[in-house]
């Protein structure tokens, strides 16, 4: 399983980028291969057979390689299901101050549209937010919540 | 849905410098070192003829006695102690009775209901070691406001002691918090600066954050995600009424008013860079201030509105940074360890008020406005977002508690703090409470 193996590689990502040892949870759902009953082009089928999601380091925005390579599926996966329309969602970490995080959710969702629009999605299928540090995917106040939180989520609308 | 908080607040009338001439200032507070030893205060119920009188003449001592007492800077006196009682003080207080207990100021005053149904309130502070009156002064209200009343006595007790403008007829609004961190429902909320007259002024269908007052309070501006879109918008407290801030093709964030209230000054989001703009609200003219690659938003206007203090990553981390009004000048104000965000200048003009994160933790500081003196008056998992009183001695913040491995805890409350560092206290919310802003001293 191809995607499975990208998804540890983006955990090992974030062990290097912050130094506890996230559990697996930390992993995309991404890897549990085409479940039936899932509608093709749907949110669910988004999820669970591409993977919706891309994580970051602290106070960063910039791509990795891992994350660079679950757009690449997303792309091909928008290319597939051409009346899919799409908001990504920027989000931080609570180890910030409220403001500067709502800058820092915009700029890693710039940059996963910016990633996308890249792979030839048309701009105009794409739409963002941030959610600064106030959407939290793990309510833990730990590394490996935190790491889980510091994301850009691809949301079909 | 109307909320006539200052509707009401129009009838306080001052009317009128009651005794004799306030005598040398012989004793006083210095409030700009840390105090030690708080002044001892007898604040004696407040003398009434009838039962309702009484029991407003008592509620107001009530009230004054708490907001000295949390100011850190005076000890008002159990009751118990008091020897003379309400009836004898109400013609003049027996000095001696008063030093024996070792009360250094005394409060008395007097309720009356007049015929057509308002409150007379009048109320002395006397010296007890001089034996002189220090000042007196007297008010009609409705008596539905007799809680500001009490706020205003405390103002001015607080002021001819300490010789600096009090801070208790203010009111602070806030984020009201509840729910799972993960689906946290965030709502405005609006009460007088002791916890009381508590009001919501959002039902929590939509995340709102960072709300601030305008100078005369009357509105408060904040951002809000209504409809999915995050936009600052202006709350008119009279009305309920909210409107947007102009029509941006971005994320508007981070606002506050001017000092004149004319202009709001804010961040705006767009294609991954954020810049902040000022926009006049009787023209709609939108100014740029800032025009670069990174992060610049939190911005902060100095009282005289000659400068801003704005928070920017361009040297690669958070900073605090000042420029001209106009966007010009710009220069970087800090230079120690870690990162700083959030700053907002003191009402006075002599500091600036900033979070700082190094080391995992937090801290809330103070710094002059070329970012010399800093100094850091608490810690903790997550402290944030300063907010000065209106005199400039009191700072609100707010504290969030380090969730568990379930998710479970992140208490989340509003804090006081003196300038000094001393005399931190919780105040009290019905709910978690994040993001605090406290108004000027009400008009």
């Amino acid at each position: 399983m191809r995607f499975k193996i990208v998804s540890l590689i983006a955990v090992a990502g974030l062990v290097a980028a912050c130094g506890t040892a996230p559990t697996s949870e930390t992993a995309t759902t991404s890897g549990q291969g085409a479940a039936s009953g899932i509608v093709a082009g749907s949110a669910e089928d988004l999820k669970v057979n591409v993977g919706d999601r891309v994580f970051f380091a602290f106070d960063k925005y910039n791509l990795t390689a891992a994350a660079r390579y679950t757009l690449q599926q997303q792309a091909a996966w928008l290319k597939t299901n051409t009346a899919v329309n799409v908001t990504i969602e920027g989000h931080c970490d609570e180890r910030g101050t409220r403001e500067y995080n709502l800058a820092l959710g915009e700029r890693r969702a710039t940059a996963v549209s910016d990633y996308l629009t890249s792979q030839g999605i048309a701009a105009n299928r794409i739409s963002t937010i941030s959610y600064g540090k106030e959407r939290p995917e793990d309510a833990a106040s730990n590394e490996t919540a935190w790491a889980k939180n510091r994301r850009g989520v691809t949301v079909v609308k | 849905m109307t909320y006539r908080l200052l509707a009401s607040f129009a009838f306080v009338w001052f009317i009128v410098a009651i005794g004799a001439a306030p005598a040398r200032a012989e004793l006083e507070i210095d409030i700009t070192r840390g105090v030690a030893e708080p002044m001892p205060i007898a604040v004696t119920d407040f003398y009434g003829e009838g039962r309702g009188e009484k029991s407003f003449g008592a509620n107001i001592a009530g009230v004054i006695a708490a907001d000295l007492e949390r100011s850190g800077l005076f000890r008002p006196l159990d009751k118990k102690a008091f020897i003379q009682d309400a009836e004898s003080l109400n013609v003049l207080p027996r000095f001696g009775d008063w030093r024996i207990i070792n009360s250094q100021a005394l409060v008395q005053g007097r309720v009356e209901m007049t015929v057509d149904g308002r409150l007379r309130v009048e109320f002395r502070l006397w010296d007890v070691l001089a034996e002189q009156q220090m000042v007196g002064m007297a008010y009609f209200t409705i008596p539905g406001n007799w809680r500001r009343v009490a706020h205003i006595i405390a103002d001015a007790i607080y002021k001819r002691i300490t010789g600096e403008d009090g801070y208790f007829d203010t009111r602070i609004v806030y984020i009201a918090e509840s729910g799972p961190k993960t689906k946290r429902v965030k709502r405005l909320a609006i009460m007088d600066q002791d916890g009381e007259n508590h009001k919501y002024l959002t039902d929590g269908a939509d995340m709102v954050l960072t709300p601030r007052f305008s100078p005369d309070q009357q509105e408060i501006t904040y951002m809000s995600y209504y409809q999915g879109v995050p936009r600052v918008y202006i709350f008119d407290i009279e009305s309920g009424r909210q409107e947007i801030l102009g029509d941006f093709p971005g994320m508007t964030y981070a606002p506050r008013f001017s000092p004149d209230g004319k202009s709001v000054i804010f961040s705006m989001a767009k294609d991954g860079n954020s810049e902040i703009f000022t926009m006049e609200l009787a023209t709609r003219k939108v100014r740029q201030l800032t025009r670069h690659s990174a992060i610049d938003t939190s911005p902060s206007m100095s009282p005289d509105a000659e400068r801003v203090v704005f928070n920017s990553d361009r040297s690669g981390s958070q900073q605090l940074y000042t420029m001209n009004a106009n966007g010009t000048n710009v220069k970087r104000i800090t230079f120690k360890k870690g990162r700083y965000a959030t700053p907002v200048w003191s009402p006075r003009g002599d500091l600036i008020a900033f979070t700082r994160i190094y080391r995992g933790e937090f801290y809330i500081g103070v710094m002059r406005p070329d970012g010399s003196g800093e100094r850091l008056l608490t810690k903790g998992f997550l402290v944030e977002a300063p907010t000065w009183s209106p005199n400039g001695r009191v700072l609100m913040f707010f504290r969030q508690e380090p969730s568990d491995q379930y998710g479970r805890g992140g208490k989340t409350r509003v804090f006081s703090i003196d300038l000094t560092g001393h005399n931190e206290r919780e105040v009290f919310t019905p709910q978690d409470a994040s993001d605090p802003a406290w108004s000027p001293l009400i008009p």
